[in-house]
């Protein structure tokens, strides 16, 4: 099983405290299961190389009798380069001083060009309140016209097609005086999925862009890609020159190895990230937080920012001074959970903490049902249980039982665990870290 | 240079009624077409070749040394075979090559290629062409390529076949799906059922088999909307799909098939692992063989799940699919 690489370096490190510097022959160790995750991940094998050959570099000088163990020092590292690999902040899209601004895609086949296209065009709405145009210069794929027709409708985007008879150069053309006439902020022109090899297909995209003159061109390329995406990548760079990259299909459980290779061979910067079929589910691209993801150490960042959205500052305040207090209680609990399963299924935010990232997610499955049951447990308890959970006995758990549909264990259950849960917070509060290991052990 | 078996053909992956192929024999009948399909199969087989790529690089057994099996290594890796079915491999190889039983860089090549052919085959991988109507199922990631593999499916088994062909468009999810595979029924020659978008896929599916029965048709094929393994709820939705086709045909369907684009990653063996939890999967179309992707991601599937891969698609057009064969894939996959 895959763990985090982390840990397997934490693991490989172990013993090297003794000596207080890391010799080659632990380096080795290291770099071996650094290119390992870094291959499973599908990190080209040339980035790879030199990839760890910095790291080593840095490995090398490094002096591990510091506060970090050596693990987590060779952790530091490759996450530094990594993110330093990946780009800085995340970039977004350049304007034309003189609208419509013009973005073409390009990608692939079934890379996810026309869902990508409309989720832009959506993108851009809410975020510049951008009137949006889109172009269908996809004659060749069946039904490729209908499809963005109707995508284009959902997001409310004016879609400009003539069929499929026409030459794509000519509708791209075509397109652009009618964004141009109609005043819109910006013109997305969608073109067919095409082989980076196909030398009339791409003497095709490059015609396209000689007409329209994109402000942007973007390269669309699946996460799942394995080790020919820096090829792809090479040769649509080498005839189109596109300004950056967006991911899709990144919901999904693959580590993006591609994200790193793409960025490493083209120096352009991943823009956007696609993240479900649904319209909306498309976000600007975290570099820091994607360097996370290929090594398996989670997406603590997304996942704060996801429950800063949620929370509300003077809540958050107010929670922190009870929890000082220890004056949290179930209906507190229960006020935060039901916070927490606004963010979305747990299982999408479980994906997002380190240690349990893509392959375990199967395994570390979240009951919704057992959250359910929780809900209705506390739902069925007086405010005063809830504030005091200490009175909950007897035939006060039958009657809570009943209630709530379900057993006396249940309840008993959740009692515990919700004293369990208060000690973690009290030694939290206290700026303590608590030993959870035992705590877990108690609770059970 | 390393001697090839025959070649699969289309006879190797149907298993019919009669024993053999079925082929529209009366080549008299429709001299032109019929010289114009051979023209056609001809270039297809080199379009094939050229997809698969040649021969394994001469110069990697040059030397036989620590580096050698680093470049070997190497070569494995970067066709997306994976870090651990790529170790397999090499230690097997280095395993033989010091047992001494293996002379020069050609009988090493020869080993070589045999035990990636080995990998690759865990079955016969035929289609079993027998129940009547036969149904087939295609199932897979988003923008693999089903509908585009089930239009060539289609086509050939109508078309070289002579089998009455009905598809079911239980895609009804994404936008234009329907569309899309109703131009490919056209193409291919034969029927088409489908529901209203949004529509229940199983009612659709369930639809289509019993139409397909009623007409008497030979086959049926049901299209799926693309899921990603991950998404629990689209899962359940495959596998209700596949329930409701067994109720309307006890055995069916009689073959799944799993879409995988050659250029996947080491994410496509969960995908194999997770759709084939979920339906049983059959075999593996590897899809998009006609970029520079090697597709070395259906060893690894082959070698750890024992699914086989049956098919390959080489291109958008209605004749760019073919028989898989291991021999042609496991050369292909260390060409430069
Ligand atoms: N070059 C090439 N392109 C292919 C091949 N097979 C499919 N495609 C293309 O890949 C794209 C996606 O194919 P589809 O058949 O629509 O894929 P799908 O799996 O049905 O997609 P969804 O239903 O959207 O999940 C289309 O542009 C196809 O033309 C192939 O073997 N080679
Ligand atoms: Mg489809």
């Amino acid at each position: 099983m895959f763990d985090s690489l982390s840990e397997k370096l934490q693991a490989t490190l172990a013993d090297v405290r003794a000596h207080g510097t890391l010799t080659e022959d632990d380096i080795a160790k290291a770099m071996r299961e650094i290119r390992l995750a870094l291959l499973e991940a599908d990190v080209n094998f040339k980035v790879v190389k030199s990839f760890t050959a910095t790291v080593k570099e840095r490995c090398l000088g490094a002096d591990v009798v510091g506060a970090l163990n050596p693990g987590q020092q060779v952790v530091k590292i490759v996450n530094e380069e990594l993110a330093a690999l990946m780009g800085g902040a995340s970039m977004g899209l350049t304007f034309s001083p003189r609208p419509p601004t013009v973005v073409l895609m390009a990608g692939l086949q079934g890379s996810g060009k026309t869902t990508a296209t409309a989720k832009l065009a959506r993108w851009l709405k809410a975020e510049h309140g951008s009137s949006v145009a889109l172009a269908a210069c996809d004659v060749y794929r069946p039904a490729a016209v209908d499809q963005l027709r109707t995508v284009g409708a959902q997001v409310g985007a004016d879609v400009y097609e003539q069929g499929t008879d026409r030459d794509p150069v000519d509708i791209a053309r075509w397109a652009l005086d009618q964004a141009k006439m109609a005043g819109k902020d910006v013109l997305i022109v969608d073109t067919s999925g095409r082989l980076h090899v196909d030398e009339k297909l791409m003497a095709e995209l490059v015609d396209i862009r000689r007409a329209v003159k994109p402000t942007n061109v973007l390269l669309v390329v699946d996460a799942m890609t394995g080790q020919d995406a820096v090829n792809v990548a090479e040769q649509f760079s080498q005839a189109v020159d596109f300004d950056g990259v967006i991911m899709s299909k990144l919901d999904g459980d693959a580590r993006g190895g591609a994200a790193l290779s793409v960025k490493a061979v083209t120096g352009k910067p991943i823009l956007f990230a696609s993240v479900g079929e649904k319209l909306d589910q498309f976000e600007r691209f975290h570099p820091d937080r994607m360097a996370q993801r290929i090594l398996g150490m989670g997406d603590v960042l997304s996942l704060i920012e996801k429950a800063e959205k949620q929370y509300d500052e003077d809540e958050a305040k107010a929670l922190e001074r009870k929890l000082r207090r220890n004056e949290f209680t179930l209906e507190d609990f229960l006020n935060q959970l039901r916070q927490i399963r606004k963010m979305g299924p747990l299982t999408n935010l479980l994906g997002m903490m380190p240690g349990l990232a893509g392959q375990q997610l199967k395994n570390m499955k979240v009951d919704e049902r057992e959250l359910d049951r929780v809900q209705a447990i506390i739902l069925s308890m007086t405010p005063e249980e809830r504030r005091h959970p200490e009175l909950i006995k007897g035939s006060r758990r039958l009657r809570i039982a009943k209630g709530s549909g379900t057993s006396v264990q249940h309840v008993n259950q959740l009692v515990k665990q919700f004293d369990t849960m208060r000690k973690v917070m009290r030694q939290l509060g206290k700026g303590k870290m608590p030993d959870l290991g035992a705590l877990m052990r108690q609770g059970r | 240079m390393v001697a090839h078996p025959v070649p699969r053909d289309w006879s190797d992956v149907f298993l019919t009624a009669d024993g053999s192929r079925a082929t529209v024999d009366d080549a008299a009948a429709e001299p032109e077409g019929r010289r114009g399909f051979f023209r056609r199969l001809r270039e297809n087989m080199s379009k094939t070749r050229q997809a698969l790529g040649a021969e394994i690089q001469a110069t990697l057994f040059e030397t036989l040394d620590e580096e050698t099996w680093e470049r070997l290594e190497e070569a494995l890796i970067m066709a997306d075979v994976g870090a651990r079915t790529t170790a397999k491999v090499v230690a097997q190889l280095e395993m033989d090559a010091e047992s001494g039983d293996l002379e020069g860089g050609e009988a090493l090549t020869r080993r070589l290629t045999e035990l990636l052919a080995d990998l690759a085959r865990p079955g016969e991988g035929h289609i079993d062409l027998r129940p009547e109507p036969t149904v087939i199922m295609v199932a897979g990631v988003n923008g693999t390529g089903k509908t585009t593999t089930i239009g060539k499916l289609a086509w050939h088994l109508h078309r070289e076949l002579g089998r009455t062909v009905v598809l079911g468009a239980a895609d009804t999810y994404r936008a234009a799906a329907v569309e899309q595979l109703t131009e490919w029924a056209a193409r291919a020659g034969c029927e088409i059922v489908t529901g209203p978008p949004g529509s229940d896929p199983g009612s659709v599916a369930f639809e289509a088999v019993r139409q397909g029965r009623e007409r008497g048709a030979d086959v049926i094929i049901v299209d799926t909307a693309g899921r990603l393994h991950t998404q629990d709820d689209l899962m359940a939705e495959l596998a209700k799909v596949r329930r409701v086709i067994a109720k309307q045909l006890p055995d069916a369907p009689h073959e799944t098939l799993l879409t995988v684009d050659a250029t996947t990653g080491q994410n496509g063996l969960r995908q194999a692992q997770l759709f084939s939890e979920t339906v049983p999967v059959d075999g593996i179309v590897l899809t998009k063989l006609d970029g520079t992707a090697k597709g070395g991601i259906a060893l690894a599937i082959a070698g750890e799940l024992g699914i086989p891969v049956k098919l390959i698609g080489i291109g958008e057009a209605l004749e760019d699919l073919r028989p898989f064969d291991a021999d042609d894939f496991a050369s292909a996959l260390l060409a430069p």
